[in-house]
C-alpha cells in the first residue's frame, strides 16, 4: 500500500494543511510536513472533507445491469467523492432476504471503489403486506442496517408500526419512501399550477406529509427510529421539525435536486426531469435549503436513480422516474447551500458524511478528519467551474437533469481507507486499487 | 429602353400610363368587350387579387353604362393554385366571390393589371375549372409588359409595354395606392432604395 | 406563424385571426363542385393516432385530401411495442419516409412537444389533442364558430365576449386550449364545474371560477358543455350522474335563461342526459353539428399555412429568385 503526502488541504475548509496518509490511516497533520512518501500531491486550492456517504443509491445490480452495475455505480460514488453507499433494496429480485443482501455487499466488497451497504426490503417482494426476514439481514454478512421498501410507502400503519418495534432489537432504522399511495394514483408531477397546465395527474405535497405525520407519531409512540427517505415539501420540514422539538427520534434526508430544481422545468415535458417524489415549488426549495441548514434535515442523500436512454426518450407518462446523482452531489450542494452562505464546508461535511453515517450506524465512515482516523478522504476544488456533460460519467446512465448546465467544483481525489479510488479528477484503474 | 440597359445606375421609375390614359383605356376595353362579346348578355368579370380586382370593379362600372344592364362581378384569390407557393411562408388567402349566377356556360373575362409570365392566369385557369364550366375564359389587362413563359395571352390589352427583365412595372391606383399611374423602373432601383421599397411594397407580376 | 402547433398559446392574436380568416375563405369550399384544391400536391402529412378519434380523425383526413396532400393513416394505438420506444421510433420512421407535417393524437400530455422538440422528425407537428392537455384545433373552430354567431366579419376577434365553459375541467385538454386561445382573442372566460373537476392552481388561470351554473348563464355569450365520463364517479369526484346533471347539465330550463343571442357548444361526442339534454342537443341554439363542419375549415387553414409555404424541408431551394413583375 503506497503512502501519500497531501500538501496544503484545507481540511473543512480551514487553513492550509499537509496530511499524511499511511497504511490506511491518517497518520499525521501539520503545516510543511517532513515526512517521505511515495506520492505527493498539490492540494493547493482544495478543500479537504471526509469521504461522503450516501444513505440513498439505486445500483440496480442485480435485475437492472442495464442501467447500472454495483461496479459502475461505485464508480460513479467515488468519482463524486463518496467512500460508502447505502445500496436500496428495489432490485430484481428485491433485496428482501440475506442471501440478496449478502450478493450485493460482496460485488461491492469486489469492485473496491467505495464501501456498499446494502439496505433490506422491509416487507416481501416491497409489497407492503409481509415482514421481511430482517433479523436475518442483519445478521448476514452484510450486517444490515438500513431497511426501506424505497420506490413504495409502507402505506399501512400496521405494518409500519410492526417494522419499527422489530428493528429495535439491533438498532435498526426503517427509511421511508412517503407517499400516500391512493392520493397519487397516476401522479406525474407536483400538484400546483404547473401540473394543472400541463395536464399531468398532480403527485400533492400532502401524499408525502400525512405519511410523514404518521410515522412520526408511530415512531415517538413504540419508540423506535425512523428516518424520512428524500423530503420534498415545505411542509414536510414542518413536520420533521416538529417532531425533532418533540425530542422523536426521528432523521431525514433531501436530495441534491429537491435543493435546486423547481417544478418549472416540467413544462418541457423532458422526461429527464420525471423523479419520485417529483420536483416541487421554488418555496419548497427554499424551505428545504433553511431546514438542511439549520439541521432539521440531517443529511443529504443522491437518490440515485439510473435509467436507460429508452426509459426517458420518451413521452412523459411513459417514462421512468429518477435522477443520476452521485457524480454532481457535491456540485449541486456547493451551489445551492455553500455559494448561498447556508452551509459552510464544515457543514457539508456534518450533513453528507457524518450523520449520514451516523444514522447508516456506519462505523468506518463520517469520522472526523484527524490523526489515528481512518483515510477516508475527498479533496474537492471548489473553484472550478465546469459544464455537465453526461458522457463524461462513470455511471452507465445517462439520466441527469443538469446536462449542459454550469456547476461549481468538481472531485479531484478520493480516497477509501487510504487508497485512492480518483486522482485528478480520473477514476483509479480497477487493477490499481491498493 | 436601350438606354436603360445600357445604364449602369438603377434608373428611378418613370410614368408611362397616368389617371386619365386608364380611365380611357378601360373604356375602350369595355367597348371592345360589348363588340366582341355580342353585348356582353352572357359576360362574367372576375377581377384578381389584387388590382385586378379594382380594375373589375371599374371595368364592371364602364360596363353597366354602356349596356345598361347589372354584368355579374366577381372576384378570384389564385394562391391556393400557385406554382410558386413553396417558395416563401405561406400568404394570407384573398376574397374569392363568384357571383350568385356561376360561371358555368358564361363567358368568363378574368381581369388583371399586368401580363407578365403567364403564372398567374395559368393558376387563374386551375381555379376557374375547380369552380365550374365556362363557356369560354378571356383575359383583360392593363398591361401586358411582355416574357410570357407559358402559352397565354391577352384578349383585351390596355397599353403594350416592352420591358426588359431588369425593369419592374408599377400599377398603382387610388383604391389602394391614392393614385392611378403605371410606373417603370429598374428592378435594381427599387431593391436597392428602401423609400421606393417602403412606396411601392407590392410589385406587381 | 411557429413551425408547430402543439399549443393554443403557440398562437399570437394575428396567428389566431389568420388562421380563423383562412378558415373562413376555405369554407366556401364545402359550397363547390370540386372540394379540392391543389395546394399542397406533393406534400405527406401523417396522421399519428395512439388513441381511438374517429371524429378528430376523420376531420383532418377530409382537411388534408381537400388540400390534396398525400395523407398516411398511422394508428399507432394497440401496437406492442413498448411505449417509450413506440413513439421515438415511429417518428424516425415517418421521418425517413418524408413526413411534411404529423398530425398526433396521444393518451399522454406533452407527446406532441416531446416530438415538436425532437431532431427525431423535421417535419411540422400539429397536436390533435394530447392526454390532458391541449387540443388547439379544437379551439380553433370553437373559437370560429363563436366568431361567426357572435361577432362575425374577417379581422374580428372575441373581445369582450363572455364564454362559459361547463364540467370536467381537471381532465379536458379543450378547456386547457380554449382558455388560452380565447384569452388571445379578448374573450373572458369562465369555468363552472364542481371544486372537484378543477385543476389545482385554476385560480391564477385567465379565467372566472364558479361552482353555481345558474348565476352564470345570464351573463354568457357561449356556454360549451364538456363531456363528462361516466367512469369519473367510480372515482367520486362526484357522487351520482343524476346529481351531476341536476347542478351541472344543460337542460331546456336553463337554456331559457340564457341571453337571446347566446349559443350552445359542444366539442363532442355528447353524453346526452348527463351534461346536456337531447332537448338542448337537438335545439337550433346548439352549434355542435356546425362546429363539426368548422373543424375542416380550421383544419384546412392550419394545414396550409404550416405547410403551404416554403418549409423547413424546402430549405435549400429558398435562394431561388421569386418570379415577380
Amino acid at each position: 500500500m503506497s503512502s501519500y503526502l497531501i500538501r496544503n488541504a484545507q481540511i473543512l475548509g480551514g487553513a492550509a494543511q499537509d496530511i499524511f496518509i499511511s497504511e490506511g490511516v491518517i497518520q499525521e497533520i501539520g503545516t510543511d510536513l517532513t515526512v517521505e512518501a511515495d506520492v505527493d500531491i498539490d492540494a493547493h486550492g482544495l478543500i479537504a472533507l471526509p469521504g461522503l456517504v450516501d444513505l440513498h443509491t439505486h445500483l440496480r445490480e442485480p435485475g437492472r445491469e442495464d442501467a447500472e452495475t454495483v461496479l459502475t455505480g461505485t464508480q460513479a460514488a467515488a468519482k463524486g467523492g463518496f467512500t460508502a453507499v447505502h445500496a436500496m433494496a428495489n432490485t430484481f429480485p428485491v433485496a428482501d432476504t440475506a442471501g440478496v443482501v449478502e450478493q450485493v455487499w460482496r460485488l461491492g466488497q469486489a469492485a473496491g471503489y467505495c464501501d456498499v451497504q446494502p439496505i433490506g426490503a422491509v416487507t416481501v417482494g416491497l409489497e407492503g403486506k409481509k415482514l421481511a426476514e430482517l433479523g436475518a439481514m442483519h445478521d448476514s454478512a452484510a450486517a444490515v442496517r438500513v431497511f426501506s421498501d424505497d420506490g413504495k410507502c409502507v402505506d399501512d400503519a400496521v405494518i409500519m408500526r410492526r417494522a419499527l418495534e422489530y428493528v429495535k432489537a439491533f438498532d435498526g432504522v426503517v427509511a421511508q419512501h412517503a407517499q400516500e399511495p391512493r392520493l397519487t394514483e397516476g401522479a406525474q408531477m407536483n400538484e400546483g399550477q404547473v401540473s394543472g397546465e400541463l395536464g399531468l395527474g398532480g403527485w400533492p405535497a400532502v401524499a408525502e406529509e400525512a405519511i410523514i405525520a404518521r410515522d412520526v407519531l408511530l415512531a415517538a409512540h413504540v419508540g423506535s427510529r425512523l428516518h424520512v427517505c428524500h423530503v420534498s415539501t415545505a411542509g414536510s420540514v414542518e413536520i420533521i421539525r416538529w417532531a425533532k422539538a418533540k425530542g422523536w427520534p426521528v432523521t431525514a434526508e433531501v436530495t441534491p435536486h429537491h435543493l435546486l430544481l423547481t417544478d418549472e422545468l416540467v413544462r418541457s415535458y423532458d422526461a429527464v426531469y420525471k423523479v419520485n417524489p417529483p420536483l416541487r415549488t421554488a418555496d419548497d426549495v427554499h424551505a428545504l435549503r433553511m431546514a438542511l441548514a439549520d439541521g432539521t434535515i440531517d443529511a443529504v442523500a443522491t437518490d440515485h436513480a439510473p435509467h436507460p436512454m429508452e426509459d426517458k426518450e420518451c413521452e412523459w407518462a411513459a417514462a421512468a422516474m429518477g435522477m443520476v446523482g452521485l457524480e454532481t452531489a457535491l456540485s449541486v450542494v456547493q451551489q445551492a447551500m455553500v455559494e448561498t452562505g447556508l452551509l459552510n464546508w464544515e457543514g457539508v461535511a456534518d450533513r453528507m458524511s457524518h450523520r449520514p453515517a451516523r444514522i447508516g450506524r456506519l462505523s468506518g465512515h463520517g469520522r472526523p478528519v484527524s490523526v489515528g482516523e481512518p483515510a477516508n478522504l475527498v479533496l474537492f476544488d471548489p473553484g472550478y467551474r465546469g459544464t455537465v456533460i453526461p458522457d463524461s460519467f462513470a455511471t452507465r446512465s445517462r439520466n441527469t437533469p443538469y446536462r449542459g448546465l454550469e456547476l461549481p467544483g468538481r472531485v479531484h481525489a478520493t480516497f477509501l481507507r487510504g487508497v485512492p479510488t480518483v486522482l485528478a479528477g480520473e477514476l483509479v484503474e480497477p487493477g490499481e486499487l491498493a | 429602353m436601350t438606354a436603360s440597359l445600357d445604364s449602369t445606375q438603377p434608373r428611378p421609375p418613370h410614368q408611362v400610363l397616368d389617371g386619365a390614359d386608364i380611365s380611357r383605356v378601360i373604356t375602350r376595353i369595355a367597348h371592345e368587350i360589348v363588340e366582341r362579346a355580342k353585348g356582353a348578355e352572357d359576360v362574367v368579370l372576375l377581377g384578381i387579387h389584387t388590382r385586378g380586382v379594382h380594375l373589375g370593379r371599374r371595368l364592371h362600372a364602364r360596363l353597366t353604362q354602356i349596356t345598361g344592364r347589372e354584368i355579374p362581378l366577381g372576384t378570384l384569390d389564385i394562391t391556393m393554385y400557385r406554382d410558386d407557393l413553396r417558395l416563401k411562408p405561406a400568404r394570407a388567402l384573398e376574397h374569392t366571390e363568384i357571383p350568385s349566377g356561376g360561371i358555368d356556360g358564361k363567358l368568363v373575362i378574368l381581369v388583371d393589371d399586368v401580363l407578365f409570365s403567364g403564372r398567374t392566369i395559368r393558376a387563374a385557369l386551375d381555379a376557374l375549372g375547380d369552380i365550374g364550366r365556362p363557356r369560354a375564359v378571356q383575359l383583360a389587362v392593363l398591361v401586358d409588359r411582355g416574357h410570357r413563359e407559358l402559352p397565354i395571352r391577352a384578349d383585351y390589352v390596355g397599353k403594350n409595354l416592352p420591358t426588359s427583365l431588369r425593369e419592374a412595372v408599377q400599377v398603382r391606383l387610388s383604391d389602394s395606392d391614392g393614385h392611378d399611374a403605371v410606373l417603370v423602373g429598374d428592378r435594381d432601383y427599387a431593391a436597392r432604395s428602401s423609400q421606393a421599397l417602403a412606396a411601392d411594397p407590392i410589385l406587381p407580376e | 406563424m411557429k413551425r408547430h402547433l402543439v399549443s393554443a398559446a403557440d398562437l399570437s392574436r394575428d396567428d389566431a385571426l389568420l388562421v380563423l380568416d383562412t378558415a373562413e375563405e376555405l369554407a366556401q369550399l364545402s359550397g363547390r363542385a370540386v372540394k379540392k384544391l391543389p395546394t399542397l400536391r406533393g406534400r405527406t402529412v401523417v396522421n399519428l393516432f395512439f388513441e381511438d378519434s374517429t371524429r378528430t380523425k376523420t376531420s383532418f383526413e377530409v382537411a388534408e385530401k381537400r388540400l390534396s396532400a398525400d395523407v398516411i393513416n398511422f394508428a399507432a394505438k394497440g401496437s406492442s411495442v413498448s411505449k417509450g420506444e413506440s413513439l421515438k421510433d415511429t417518428a424516425l420512421t415517418l421521418q425517413a419516409m418524408g413526413a411534411d407535417a404529423v398530425v398526433i393524437r396521444h393518451h399522454a400530455s406533452g407527446a406532441p412537444a416531446r416530438l415538436a422538440q425532437s431532431d427525431w422528425l423535421h417535419g411540422s407537428v400539429i397536436n390533435a389533442g394530447d392526454g390532458t392537455h391541449e387540443h388547439p384545433t379544437q379551439a380553433l373552430l370553437d373559437a370560429f364558430t363563436m366568431r361567426r354567431h357572435l361577432n362575425p366579419g374577417l379581422g374580428h376577434d372575441l373581445a369582450g365576449r363572455r364564454v362559459t365553459i361547463v364540467g370536467d375541467v381537471l381532465h379536458s385538454r379543450v378547456a386547457r386550449s380554449n382558455v388560452l386561445l380565447l384569452n388571445t382573442l379578448g374573450a373572458e372566460v369562465t369555468f363552472v364545474a364542481p371544486p372537484t373537476l378543477l385543476p389545482i392552481g385554476i385560480e391564477n388561470w385567465p379565467c372566472e371560477v364558479s361552482y353555481d351554473l345558474d348565476s352564470t348563464l345570464a351573463k354568457t355569450d357561449a356556454v360549451m358543455m364538456l363531456r363528462v365520463q361516466r367512469e369519473r364517479m367510480n372515482a367520486a369526484f362526484f357522487p351520482t350522474e343524476r346529481e351531476y346533471s341536476r347542478r351541472y347539465g344543460l337542460n331546456g330550463t336553463r337554456m331559457a335563461r340564457l341571453p337571446e343571442h347566446a349559443i350552445v357548444m359542444h366539442p363532442g361526442p355528447m353524453v346526452r342526459g348527463m351534461e346536456i339534454t337531447a332537448e338542448v342537443a337537438d335545439s337550433p341554439r346548439c352549434t355542435v353539428v356546425e362546429q363539426v363542419a368548422n373543424g375542416v375549415s380550421i383544419r384546412m387553414a392550419v394545414l396550409y399555412l404550416l405547410l403551404g409555404g416554403a418549409t423547413l424541408a424546402d430549405a435549400p431551394r429558398t435562394e431561388a429568385p421569386e418570379n415577380a413583375a
